[in-house]
């Protein structure tokens, strides 16, 4: 590009934009892992987008009880994965689950981040006493078994879908906050902010543009891990009986429901274990990929 | 220094790579080289030259993807690149040994010094704990390490960065190597620190008989330590001879333009400024044919200089052992560059625009130890910055010289805002903007009052585009709101700091330390500022950067009639280009005036101490040798009198410890704030006595 | 150093009263809904409710209520369990003992396993041995706990027909059902410490003071006994300490799953149960374990890393 012609002022638009997105994924062929994680996740994202095309049958419908993996039901389509006790196809309990919990696992994930890194930004830039408060109090929360703290929130308020995401985001962000917190002390003595200070800029200008983008690392591995973490954590609410209320598909609710015929019928309950193995099994494969890609720059 | 003796190390047509995913990278080209018993070998370069690669050669220790080519290392007789890893061991500490430039990072934290330094001999010899341990205190008295016994029990971070450094001279030297490599052991060190590690390098192979390859990047420690000289650059050797005969005649032309880069005593940033070396460092797959430096050569030939690539040769003339890598050196007239035709003109000092009257800025540190809560005193003050008063004027350079802790940084938060001062005045166009916080300042101040920060890879945020962030500052000072003007504008300001205009679009990341450094060079001046703060600009940057860096600096400085505070604590550059100078210790102006005053008698005694600190690049230049003893103390325990009696070779007494020195004004506003009397001072020989240019031996 | 601890133990004494407070106004007040409602069922009438506020004590101030509460931990009077009809301090500690044994045996197994493997790995990075392990960590981490317990009673219980399926011990303690429970929690937990420890390790070994060791000419073992390890196990050692936490989560699938009589498996009943005085009591239990655990592994970190300790 001649350098002595450039007079006018480059354009950027919307098409550049998604070009670029496009572009980062591409990045991921440097690392195989992260490959074959974001196959895993892409599948059940796509599973969960064409559920109603993929299966047959209502999840809700007690149809033929016990029926084994490829039974052919009375009106001719198969019960690839087989019925549980109650009568309802495997398979699409398991394709409606997952939209169960990928709607709820990021919506939880983005609600616990947002907080998190506010708390994480205020805490680490202006220091001082609102760093005590919310350190203590990050402190206070993260001392509980995780467990056992949502086990004594959803005792309280009750379980639905609504509370999982608000009890998930009160359990979280304290990590996230801590994260932050950490790359925020880490970044805020570099020359580039000092200069950003001596320009005038506010501090919220300078936390969200100056210090947050240069943080994006970590924190988007951190992302993915944290999503597995969730979704292990709607999965075991869901097995404990603290999940969503039935008759929705829950993984973790399929897996209560049925290990006691697992002996006789053990497809009931492997298949929604391999389910969220599975999805849990391609966000940390990502995410570690993810992590092997930004150490390599 | 024996010459009928075997060398101890030949190193013969060496040629090192590293093998990457992106592949080979010939690091290391053509390098030979021979040490003699006893002698100290200096090699010297910019970075991206190979010399840290061939230090790590020599000892067998180049990582998983290093390899050596072909060349062979022999040390006493021993081809080393055929040595398995046990005897590898044996040689490594015992005959040859390694100090680097991070002393911390020699030292394993959580182990005493003790452990580190006995280790050593226990690991080689066959001797009783008891015998590794009086050794070892007795090479910490040899490297003068006062107290050894404490350091012996004490945590490498209980040791300031001087002691450390010294506890890691003595940990190479204690099994009494043959061979001792130095890579930039004093870069990370106070000027005056260093100072004693130079000194004690130096003696190094007197007192041992060790022989020593000091590898740096500074040619006046070079001249101060070593006794024959290595220039490298992209990877091969370009010239070598002794100190004595390289410093005076230098026959390449890369080895004649770092010279010209470097501010020695006989440049002026008018009558004789310096001359940065054009172009760039090749990547090292994208090397010319022929000649390395051809590309960048002002003698270069085409069809000639471009052929083929061809060795070093014997330079001819009285000069012995003096090789260099150049077809053409006979033809070049060194002489003829030192034309008068790059005169610049001088610019006139203008009116006051900053005076500092009385400002101290003290920092409350909270105390939390157990003594503070049971006295109930639970605040401590830092006294960062303690009755400053000085002035400066448009187009003048002021600098501001000092070590770590003399509250240089801190007075330049004071300035931008950053921080409020305590006490005081400090006035900017006649209005006090010591208590005024950036934030509360209106934007015509803020652009008026801007910053080059010192480390270039930190001074631009890495995920925004350099355009972007040119265009953040011109509509934050609110110069222009148009976006098409506001485009003109960064456009415009890349002109100046001489920099393609297609970097708009580029990333931090895509930029090198120098250009990085231009464009904080642009962002500070984008607003047409009165005052401009420079901290340590070109510290972090190569020799030729730095200079070019300095250039443009002095230019933009000339032509907007800006006001250049200049923090640093490199002499040699603050005698190059600055008109005014204020001397800073432990928070203290311990001596101000202009550069001339400062430079010659009477001096203050840190001033006399700083002074002779400083390597110079110049042969014919002597130097009384003063140096100081102790560290500098913290600025939390501050003595009590004068700041700087503690390590002052001039005390006069008890009067120095427990007064603060008056300000004492020998003329014409130079100011010294000493207890000995001027009449005094005034009698002292000068320092650095520069040789006129009737003296110097003429150039061959 | 002194000071340090004392620091550390009153910011546990401050944690725990905040958190009892925090449990004591979501259990005890009306807060998340009327105590009398939760316990009685909706179809109580008014007066049963007041009857039984009034039997509770719910009627007088709170402040008096926290304090009598709080007095009532303190000495040791943990109420009484709806559920079991008895006093809550029968029923929690047996299966506080037998959290214990699983939890000591758990990590008996997985500490040493997990830390060889971790600064093997470590040491050689990028090798096969350490390629298998992240790989096998990754796995590992990635299915829950109750995944791996019904893939685990798939492969010895169904399958192979090793071991029993539930570890009620109702015949007596045995050895037996204790395997698949802890195997589950050192599976699972494995997988984390031990990338710990690799990623502390492989630090450590590319760091320039270890390099230095090397280049002073020490044999191998001593550099990485004497000077890697030391620096590499600071971390592992925090991490630890701090999986005690993990393991409190951790005991409530598995206890559930295998039907162990354990705490975890109480905690879990007592909230399904609105069993209050039962579910404050393990909570409050819990959080002890949690802080008090968090405290000494801060105060083990304060005194292995010689930087704290001596200033």
């Amino acid at each position: 590009m001649k350098t002595e012609s450039m007079t006018e002022m480059p354009s950027a638009g919307y098409g550049a934009a998604i070009w670029r997105i496009i572009k980062s994924f591409a990045l991921l062929r440097e690392s195989w892992v992260g490959m074959i994680g974001a196959c895993i996740v892409l599948f059940w994202v796509l599973v969960a987008l064409f559920a109603p095309l993929i299966a047959h049958f209502d999840p809700n419908a007690s149809i033929m009880p016990f029926a084994k993996p490829g039974t052919i039901g009375v009106s001719g389509h198969t019960f690839w994965l087989g019925t549980d006790h109650m009568g309802r196809d495997i398979l699409a309990r398991i394709v409606w689950g997952s939209r169960t919990v990928l709607t709820f696992g990021p919506l939880a994930t983005l609600s616990a981040y947002t907080v998190g890194i506010l708390m994480g930004l205020m805490a680490g830039y202006r220091g001082g006493i609102i760093d005590d408060i919310l350190s203590r109090i990050s402190d206070i929360i993260l001392s509980f078994p995780v467990l056992v703290l949502y086990i004594i929130v959803i005792a309280t308020i009750g379980a639905s879908g609504l509370n999982i995401v608000i009890a998930i985001t009160f359990a979280s962000s304290p990590g996230i906050m801590r994260i932050v917190r950490g790359l925020v002390l880490d970044l805020r003595n570099r020359d580039y902010v000092a200069a950003a200070q001596t320009r005038g800029e506010s501090d919220w200008r300078i936390m969200l543009f100056e210090i947050l983008p240069n943080a994006r690392g970590p924190l988007i591995v951190d992302a993915c891990l944290r999503l597995g973490y969730v979704i292990i954590t709607i999965g075991v609410l869901g097995f404990l009986g603290l999940g969503l209320p039935p008759p929705d598909p829950d993984w973790g609710g399929m897996v209560n429901e049925t290990r006691q015929m697992a002996m006789v019928f053990p497809h009931m309950t492997l298949f929604p274990c391999i389910a969220i193995s599975s999805l849990i099994l391609g966000f940390n494969l990502l995410a570690d990929g993810l992590r092997e890609i930004s150490l390599r720059d | 220094m024996n010459d009928n003796q075997e060398p101890v190390l030949i190193c013969k047509d060496l040629c090192i790579s590293y093998y990457t995913r992106a592949g080979e990278i010939p690091a290391v080209v053509d390098f030979s080289l021979t040490v003699k018993p006893g002698e100290t070998i200096g090699i010297v370069g910019e970075s991206g030259c190979g010399k840290s690669t061939v230090a790590m050669a020599i000892m067998q220790y180049m990582g998983a993807n290093g390899g050596i080519k072909s060349g062979s290392i022999t040390f006493k007789g021993q081809d080393l690149t055929t040595l398995n890893e046990n005897e590898l061991r044996r040689i490594r500490g015992s005959e040859i040994s390694m100090i680097y430039q991070e002393p911390f990072a020699s030292l394993n934290p959580s182990l005493k010094i003790s452990t580190q330094l006995m280790e050593v001999p226990l690991a080689h010899e066959d001797i009783s704990k008891e015998e590794a341990r009086k050794r070892s205190i007795q090479m910490l008295k040899d490297v003068n390490l006062p107290d050894p016994e404490r350091v012996m029990e004490s945590y490498p971070h209980q040791l300031s960065g001087g002691q450390q450094q010294r506890a890691v001279i003595a940990m190479g030297l204690l099994s009494k190597p043959s061979l001792l490599l130095l890579d930039e052991p004093t870069t990370a060190l106070d000027v005056t620190v260093e100072a004693g590690i130079v000194k004690l390098i130096a003696d190094i192979s007197k007192k041992f008989g060790t022989s020593q390859i000091y590898i740096s990047h500074n040619l006046g420690l070079i001249l101060e330590t070593c006794d024959r000289v290595f220039v490298m650059y992209s990877g091969e050797v370009v010239e070598e001879g002794t100190v004595n005969s390289l410093f005076a005649w230098p026959k390449h032309p890369y080895t004649h333009g770092l010279f010209s880069c470097i501010p020695l005593p006989t440049t002026d940033k008018n009558a004789a400024p310096l001359k940065p070396i054009r172009g760039q460092l090749p990547l090292p797959f994208e090397r010319p044919s022929g000649c390395f430096f051809g590309p960048r050569c002002d003698h270069f030939k085409r069809g000639l200089c471009n052929k083929e690539h061809f060795k070093m040769e014997h330079v001819e003339g009285k000069a012995s052992d003096h090789r260099v890598r150049c077809l053409r050196y006979k033809d070049i007239d060194h002489a003829k560059g030192l034309s008068s035709d790059t005169i610049k003109e001088s610019p006139e000092i203008g009116k006051r625009v900053l005076n500092v009257d009385g400002m101290k800025k003290y920092y409350e540190v909270k105390d939390s130890s157990l003594k503070a809560l049971i006295t109930g005193k639970s605040s401590r003050f830092v006294k960062a910055n303690e009755e400053l008063n000085f002035t400066a004027h448009e187009s003048e350079t002021v600098a501001i010289v000092g070590e770590s802790g003399c509250g240089k940084s801190t007075f330049a938060k004071v300035l931008m805002g950053l921080e409020t001062g305590t006490d005081g005045e400090v006035r900017h166009n006649g209005k006090d903007i010591s208590r005024i916080k950036v934030r509360d300042r209106s934007t015509k101040e803020i652009r008026s009052l801007q910053m080059v920060f010192q480390n270039p890879f930190d001074t631009l945020n890495p995920s925004h585009s350099i355009g972007g962030q040119i265009s953040r500052v011109i509509k934050q000072f609110g110069i222009e709101t148009d976006k098409t003007k506001i485009f003109k504008r960064v456009m415009n300001l890349l002109d100046i700091v001489k920099l393609p205009r297609d970097f708009y679009f580029r990333k931090p990341r895509q930029l090198s330390g120098g250009q990085k450094q231009r464009i904080g060079i642009a962002r500070a001046f984008a607003g047409n500022p009165s005052i401009v703060i420079a901290d340590e600009p070109v510290s972090a940057l190569d020799v030729s950067v730095a200079a070019a860096v300095t250039e443009l600096l002095m230019d933009i400085q000339r032509e907007h009639k800006t006001t250049l505070l200049f923090i640093s604590h490199d002499l040699s550059v603050v005698r190059y280009l600055s008109d005014r100078i204020v001397v800073m210790y432990l928070g203290h102006i311990l001596e101000r005036g202009t550069t001339e005053q400062i430079f010659a008698p009477p001096y203050h005694p840190y001033t006399e101490a700083l002074l002779s600190a400083v390597p110079i690049a110049d042969p014919e230049v002597t130097k009384r040798r003063i140096v100081l003893e102790g560290d500098i103390p913290s600025a939390m325990a501050p003595p009590k009198g004068c700041p700087f009696c503690t390590r002052c070779h001039r005390k006069i007494g008890e009067l120095c410890e427990t007064m603060l020195p008056p300000e004492q004004l020998v003329k014409d506003r130079h100011v010294i704030k000493c207890h000995i009397p001027i009449e005094e001072l005034s009698k002292i020989e000068p320092v650095i006595r520069i040789p006129k240019k009737e003296e110097r031996i003429p150039v061959e | 150093m002194v000071l340090l601890l004392v620091k550390r133990i009153g910011f546990m004494i401050f944690t725990m009263i905040v958190v009892s407070i925090i449990l004591f106004l979501l259990l005890e007040t009306g807060l998340t809904g009327d105590p009398a409602t939760r316990v009685l069922g909706n179809f109580a009438t008014a007066e049963q409710k007041e009857l039984w506020r009034d039997q509770q004590g719910y009627n007088q101030p709170v402040i008096v209520r926290y304090a009598k509460w709080l007095g009532n931990f303190a000495t040791g009077e943990l109420g009484t369990s709806i559920r079991y009809k008895g006093p809550v301090k029968e029923v929690l500690l047996p299966r506080l003992w037998n959290t214990a044994i699983l939890g000591f045996w758990t990590f008996a197994i997985m500490i040493p396993l997990s830390l060889v493997l971790g600064v093997l790995s470590g040491m050689k990075e990028g090798s096969l041995l350490d390629r298998t392990i992240s790989v096998f960590g990754i796995l590992t981490t990635s299915v829950p706990e109750f995944a791996s317990a019904v893939f685990f009673s798939a492969l010895f219980v169904f399958g192979l027909k090793w071991l029993p399926g539930t570890s009620s011990m109702a015949s007596g303690f045995e050895f037996k059902q204790l395997l698949l429970p802890a195997m589950v929690l050192v599976v699972y937990d494995f997988g984390y410490v031990a990338r710990m420890t690799r990623a502390s390790m492989a630090e450590v070994m590319t760091s320039q003071y270890v390099r230095s060791a090397v280049l002073k000419g020490l044999p191998y073992r001593q550099v990485i006994i004497r000077h890697a390890l030391r620096n590499a196990l600071i971390a592992p050692f925090t991490v630890i300490m701090l999986q005690i936490n993990w393991l409190l989560s951790g005991v409530i699938v598995v206890e559930f799953f295998f039907a162990y009589k354990g705490f975890g498996a109480l905690l879990l009943e007592a909230s399904l149960n609105n069993d209050i005085a039962l579910l404050e009591a393990c909570a409050m239990i819990a959080v002890v374990v949690a802080v008090g655990s968090q405290t000494l592994a801060d105060i083990g970190y304060t005194f292995l890393n010689p930087r704290i300790r001596f200033t």
